[in-house]
């Protein structure tokens, strides 16, 4: 009898994210691949593991340790007509490259009254959780989701590590793709001719009519789980999935609100300008008669990440924090 | 009948009608239905309890020379029989 | 407990006017119940016998309480029906004044670690639920709320909803599912009956000032005014009022109000789009002409209890009316009909020196007409100008519900009337 599985296969975040690099690769011979360490060694969390031997040297390329170097290079080949995927090892380091970034990348359009697109794609491994300390575990994602001229993508799933790109490739302007360090080893499924995916819109992973959680990235899995431990008591917990946090998609959440008239976001960003402030403050700009409780947040706590296990799992955001505060935020009125 | 009869009526009308007031300190010249605050419901009810009391019947035309304690007074001791 | 205005959350009942075996018809008057704003005498929609009276005087209920079961003809007694073994069968044949029961006060509200009388000042209720009560019209002073501080929330403003949904489902067939409510605004009269302890007359005051805040407040906010005026020239109307007085005792005598009530009531006749109501985004005119007069308390504020069907009224039978209904209003006593069908508010300010009135419509109707003071004013006419006892009518409007020339047509027939007063 059919499940449905036959059609399913299991992997990795982490080969979808090379699965879909692979597969760019292959469409499209304008698109190279360059950061610290990805030829040769496979990439820092293995993420373009064998890709060299596939596409060799000239395609996969190893660049010296200068970030504000081979983005300004990646810059310049996705001007010239390329379609570059530039990888920094994690989100600390990319602020090397913030000149390049921010004046830079997301400026051109502009800056050339609209005659240069730079179809850039920059990947970075983001986020805390793997003892790497206060310099190679912080999520700033939303920090770059401040800047306007570029995208900022934050995939979850299986299915958006392997769909995002090639989607991200297709806009001519530069496009940021978060991932995770926590989630390579995650695995999922995906249908066997899964392909690209939208990169505009958030998603409602998890139906419930108490309470809206707004997530994204690693921190999502953490409401899901709280979601369903909930369930059992009772409370319902609508779970958003933002996937993208330059543009918003705030139709999505604000209709969510509407239903459940409660929001958590879950935000593994500091919480002082943070873009769970964002969330939250246009929810209250656009749904404030929705509300029937204020919108409350748990985000990372506004420490440089600590190094020793139990005080990291202490400062990011916790599946038992997200059940108390759901708890709270549903029953204290009775 | 005395002036003081007449004011003791008018007073007693006026007390019923504006419970909360106090007519006997009303100025002679001061206007009634400004200061009890009469609407023309309660002019009415004046005029009918007036006429029961001391039998007079005004007509509306008249109505616009009793705006005071003593025009009241100084109309009632012409009218009354 | 009905729910005798849409802010309406609980009542007290002061007195019963029967008791049980008593035989009631429909008008009847049965209860006398003090609500946050005036003690109401309440009306059996039913003929029948009295069987159980279930709540007793002093007893404050919320609005959708059973508070009597009145025996319709075609059943039996329930001693009669003690035997029967379905109990079904007097559920189901027994009229009750109201169709659910609520739970009673206690279970619905859980004590807040706050005492009320603590709460002063500003109400804290949540956007949504404040949003929930303006579209119910529900008074949030009125709610105990239930969050930790006595915070109110959707819930709590949603449990006197369904109180109140529970009262408006059992009106007759027909009738539009938001009852239309007179403003009900007089100072509340202390309650006739012993209920415990005598409000102070600040807490009458802050209910009335809630009482009217809801009401106006949803009327601005929802409803789209337009406003029209017109001088209408009264010298015919006051040379015929003036001779029909003449004719009269003064116990007879017709006040100004009554030609103004009956020329509205004949022009609504012939423009009946300004008579009704607007509810769940639809206009719906009203066959019957109840006029909400605004009658002024001397304690302040003000009450608009319709003058039912004044259409219908010789003028001395509408000055009856009037009369009784002012003497009624003054004396809180008035009757339930008269606190919920008026389809039309008529208010005179012309005793305070007022000339012209823009009036707040009170919702759900769609118009109210407003007259000022007659004042001598310069008039010209055919090329003439001479000195004419003029009063202005103005009409407040709901533009939803219809547009400036239907209450063109309304005020020129207003007009038209009072030229003609004989026709009254």
């Amino acid at each position: 009898m059919s499940n449905g599985m036959e059609h399913m296969r299991k992997l990795t975040y982490r080969e979808a994210v090379r699965e879909a690099m692979r597969d760019a690769l292959r469409k499209d011979e304008r698109v190279f691949l360059m950061g610290e360490d990805v030829g040769r060694y496979g990439g820092c969390f293995a993420v373009s593991k064998g890709l060299i031997e596939e596409f060799g040297p000239e395609r996969i390329r190893d660049t010296p340790l200068c970030e504000s170097t081979f983005v300004g290079a990646g810059i310049g080949a996705a001007l010239g007509g390329m379609r570059p995927i530039v990888e920094i090892m994690t989100v600390n380091f990319s602020l090397l490259a913030a000149d390049q970034i921010l004046n830079n990348t997301a400026t051109y359009l502009h800056m050339s009254g609209g005659l240069f697109n730079v179809p850039l794609i920059i990947r970075m491994a983001t986020g805390g959780g793997r003892q790497l300390a206060a310099q190679h575990s912080h999520c700033l994602s939303g920090w770059y989701a401040h800047i306007p001229g570029i995208k900022v993508l934050t995939p979850a799933t299986v299915e958006d590590a392997r769909g995002m790109l090639w989607t991200a490739l297709d806009d001519p302007d530069p496009v940021l793709i978060f991932e995770n360090s926590g989630l390579y080893n995650m695995e999922g499924f995906l249908p066997i001719d899964a392909g690209p995916v939208d990169i505009d819109s958030a998603r409602v992973r998890r139906a419930g009519k108490d309470l809206t959680i707004i997530s994204y990235s690693a921190s999502l899995f953490k409401a899901l789980d709280a979601a369903e431990t909930l369930s059992k008591e009772g409370i319902e917990a609508e779970v958003i999935d933002l996937r993208t946090l330059r543009p918003l998609d705030e139709r999505t959440f604000l209709d969510s609100a509407a239903r459940t008239h409660r929001v958590l976001i879950v935000d593994e960003g500091w919480r002082s300008g943070s873009i769970s402030a964002e969330v939250s403050a246009r929810i209250m700009e656009k749904a404030f008669f929705e509300l029937d409780a204020a919108v409350e947040r748990i985000c990372s706590a506004e420490v440089p990440m600590p190094y020793a296990k139990h005080l990291e799992e202490a400062a990011l955001p916790r599946m038992e924090k997200i059940i108390e505060v759901v708890r709270k935020m549903v029953r204290s009125h009775g | 009948m005395s002036e003081e009869q007449i004011k003791h009526v008018i007073f007693k009308i006026l007390r019923r009608i504006a419970p909360e007031s106090d007519p006997s300190r009303l100025a002679p010249d001061e206007n009634i239905r400004r200061a009890l605050d009469i609407d023309s419901f309660d002019a009415l009810n004046f005029f009918i309890h007036l006429h029961e009391e001391l039998g007079v019947n005004i007509p509306e035309s008249d109505y616009g020379q009793l705006n005071t304690l003593s025009e009241m007074l100084d109309y009632l001791s012409v009218h009354i029989g | 407990m009905p729910g005798l205005g849409a802010d309406m959350v609980t009542g007290a009942l002061v007195e019963w006017k029967v008791k049980p075996g008593d035989r009631v018809k429909r008008g009847d008057i049965i209860a006398v119940v003090d609500t946050d704003k005036a003690a109401i005498e309440i009306e059996v929609f039913e003929d029948g016998i009295v069987e159980d009276l279930r709540v007793q005087p002093g007893q404050t209920v919320p609005v959708g309480t059973v508070m009597a079961i009145i025996r319709t003809e075609a059943v039996p007694f329930a001693a009669e029906i003690a035997a029967a073994k379905e109990e079904k069968v007097l559920v189901e044949g027994t009229r009750k004044i109201m169709e659910i029961e609520a739970p009673p006060l206690a279970e619905v509200v859980i004590p807040s670690r706050q005492p009320l009388a603590g709460r002063a000042g500003r109400i804290k209720a949540s956007p949504y639920a404040r949003r929930l009560a303006a579209e119910h019209s529900i008074d949030l002073g009125a709610l105990r709320g239930t969050g930790p501080q006595g915070e109110i929330y959707a819930s709590d403003v949603e449990s006197a909803v369904s109180a109140a949904g529970q009262e408006s489902s059992k009106e007759a067939g027909g009738a539009p599912t938001e009852e239309p409510v007179p403003l009900v605004t007089k100072e509340k009269l202390p309650p006739t009956s012993p209920i415990a302890g005598k409000p102070a007359a600040t807490d009458y005051q802050a209910a009335i000032r809630r009482a009217i805040a809801a009401a106006m407040a949803r009327s601005n906010r929802e409803i789209p005014h337009y406003y029209l005026q017109t001088r209408i020239d009264m010298s015919r109307t006051l040379h015929w009022l003036e001779s029909e007085n003449l004719k009269r005792s003064i116990k007879e005598r017709i006040l100004l109000a009554v030609p103004l009530i009956k020329a509205v009531a004949l022009a609504l006749g012939e423009v009946p789009e300004l008579n009704g109501y607007w509810i769940d985004d639809r206009h719906q005119v009203q066959e019957s002409i109840n006029i909400g007069f605004a009658i002024s308390l001397r304690q302040g504020g003000l009450i608009t209890p319709a003058i039912l069907g004044p259409d219908l009224m010789s003028v001395d039978e509408l000055m009856e009316a009037l009369k009784d209904l002012i003497t009624r209003t003054r004396a809180g006593r008035l009757r339930s009909s008269e606190m919920t069908e008026a389809t039309i508010t008529v208010t005179s300010l012309g005793d305070f020196g007022v000339e012209t009135v823009y009036g707040v419509i009170y919702p759900p109707q769609v118009a109210l007409v407003g007259f000022g003071k007659v004042m001598e004013q310069p008039w010209a006419e055919n090329g003439l100008l001479g000195a004419r006892p003029v009063v202005t009518a103005t009409l407040a409007g709901d533009h939803r519900a219809t547009d400036g020339r239907r209450g063109a047509q309304f005020l020129d027939a207003l007009n038209r009337r009072l030229q003609e007063p004989s026709k009254l």
